[in-house]
């Protein structure tokens, strides 16, 4: 089983790459492989896309890495690969990011990506640190991960998701925001799992054993 | 709700962890790796390395450090010293720090500040304020470990490089750092009411109630300390069970 993690210049892939070797190691899951070759995500079994910094940014660079975009959504959206974005990587699969301009998304889960504007000055933002998380609908990736379980987030925009069926959990900071979305084979969490110790190498082991 | 960091600070230098009493009479204390691995496991919620001897014949071995430590802590992970540019930046995150802090090099041009975001994101950078008292409620920015005045006023500073795209500010009290006496509360006050960024607290924890003041009292997100921790007066666990009971929000293990 091969498992890709996408590298499009948006961000620091290292400690993903860690961490998704050591729970393919530990479940014997087969190969992970830090990718920007188009060819690589289509023979893939599963896809992961982390992202980090500007959502225009992260789109525009992922447009152009050379046919990465056409064959993510080819082997997702036809071919029913597990599909996890992470971060920026998750936010992208909104249908429009709000942030600086607007921005066209994946459109595979309905919402858009708005700045977190906290009524309480006192919430800071970024939206940085350990938060807990509220589970809304229970999913295989959440397997073994309960409603109090801490992950790490740094974000200043949140995802809004227009079907509360496709929000799997959020958290609390003076509104709801959303921690991880899903439906069919994608999944995508806006904390990052490679950083959340405990219930993210859960998170990641899950994935690498999900089946949909 | 989101929870309260407590930040161990590891100061490097040379590949080992030293603790700079106001600076001065460094005293090795370990591998960095290893102090590292242990703060994970000990329920730290992030970890910051401060190359405190950073020049460019040195830069590899934080490089490596940064790498290792990377490769076996899945928690987040600050790196600062020594770091001018945006080349800087991208090395460290490369090796495997999740945010980079700057320092001098924001005092000297906080354009830098604004070229790092963009190129990163706010996520991942950090502006380091070293702030020293000139007067009751009026602090100046000191660089060079403290010794080099700027005539830049703190907060007034700390409101810049946020509009520049800092994402996070960590401040240091250069009249309490190594002295145990207590966070500097008012200027924790000043810079954390005039931004909007997280603020971490730093320079001077020698009790486990100084952490609850910077958070109480000083409005910090995050507290960092380093000897209190390395030298095992309290644990982590002890410091976050102590802040809780204070009712402040904390990640318990």
């Amino acid at each position: 089983m091969l498992t890709v993690l996408v590298d499009y210049e948006s961000g620091n892939l290292h400690s993903a790459e860690k961490a998704f070797q050591r729970m393919a190691r530990e479940l014997d899951a087969g190969e992970i492989l830090v990718t920007s070759r188009a060819e690589d995500v289509a023979r893939a079994d599963r896809i992961v896309l982390p992202g980090d910094g500007a959502f225009p940014a992260c789109r525009k660079a992922l447009d152009q890495t050379g046919g990465v975009f056409e064959a993510i959504e080819e082997a997702v959206t036809r071919g029913g690969r597990p599909f996890l974005g992470i971060c920026v990587g998750m936010q992208m699969m909104a249908s429009w990011g709000r942030e600086y301009s607007d921005t066209r998304g994946f459109d595979w889960i309905g919402g858009e990506v708005v700045r977190i504007e906290p009524a309480n000055p006192a919430l800071k933002v970024p939206h940085m640190g350990w938060n807990d998380l509220v589970v809304d609908n229970p999913h295989p990736v959440l397997d073994g991960i309960q409603t109090g379980e801490h992950a790490y987030f740094v974000h200043s925009y949140h995802f809004r998701v227009a079907d509360p069926a496709e929000r799997l959990a959020h958290v609390e900071y003076g509104q709801e925001l959303t921690a991880i979305i899903g439906r069919d084979n994608i999944v995508g969490t806006q904390f990052h799992p490679e950083k959340s110790q405990r219930a993210g190498l859960r998170l990641i082991a899950n994935f690498l054993r999900w089946n949909p | 709700m989101l929870k309260t960091r407590i930040i161990p600070c590891l100061d490097v230098a040379d590949g080992r962890v030293v603790k700079g009493v106001n600076f001065v009479n460094l005293i090795d204390a370990g591998d960095p790796v290893e102090a590292a691995k242990a703060y994970d496991a000990a329920g730290a919620d992030e970890l910051c390395f401060l190359d405190i001897h950073a020049t460019h014949e040195n830069r590899g071995t934080m490089f490596d450090l940064v790498t290792r430590t990377a490769e076996q802590c899945f928690m987040p992970l600050t790196v600062g010293g020594g770091v001018r540019t945006v080349a800087d930046v991208r090395a460290l995150l490369l090796a495997g720090a999740d945010k980079v802090s700057f320092n001098s090099a924001a005092v000297a041009n906080p354009d830098v500040v604004a070229e790092a975001a963009d190129h990163f994101g706010s996520q991942c950078i950090v502006v380091a304020i070293d702030a020293k008292t000139v007067e009751p409620g009026r602090w100046e920015i000191f660089t060079h470990g403290g010794r080099k005045p700027t005539g830049i006023d703190a907060v007034e500073f700390a409101g810049t490089v946020a509009a520049k795209g800092a994402g996070e500010i960590l401040l240091t009290s250069m009249d309490r750092d190594g002295t145990r006496a207590g966070f500097n509360i008012p200027l924790t006050r000043a810079i954390s009411d005039a931004v909007s960024i997280p603020v971490i607290a730093s320079g001077g924890v020698g009790n486990l109630d100084h952490l609850v003041e910077g958070v109480t009292e000083g409005g910090a997100s995050a507290v960092l300390a380093a000897s209190i921790f390395h030298f095992g007066d309290y644990t982590v666990a002890q410091a976050k069970a102590h802040m809780a009971a204070a009712g402040i929000p904390m990640r318990l293990a």
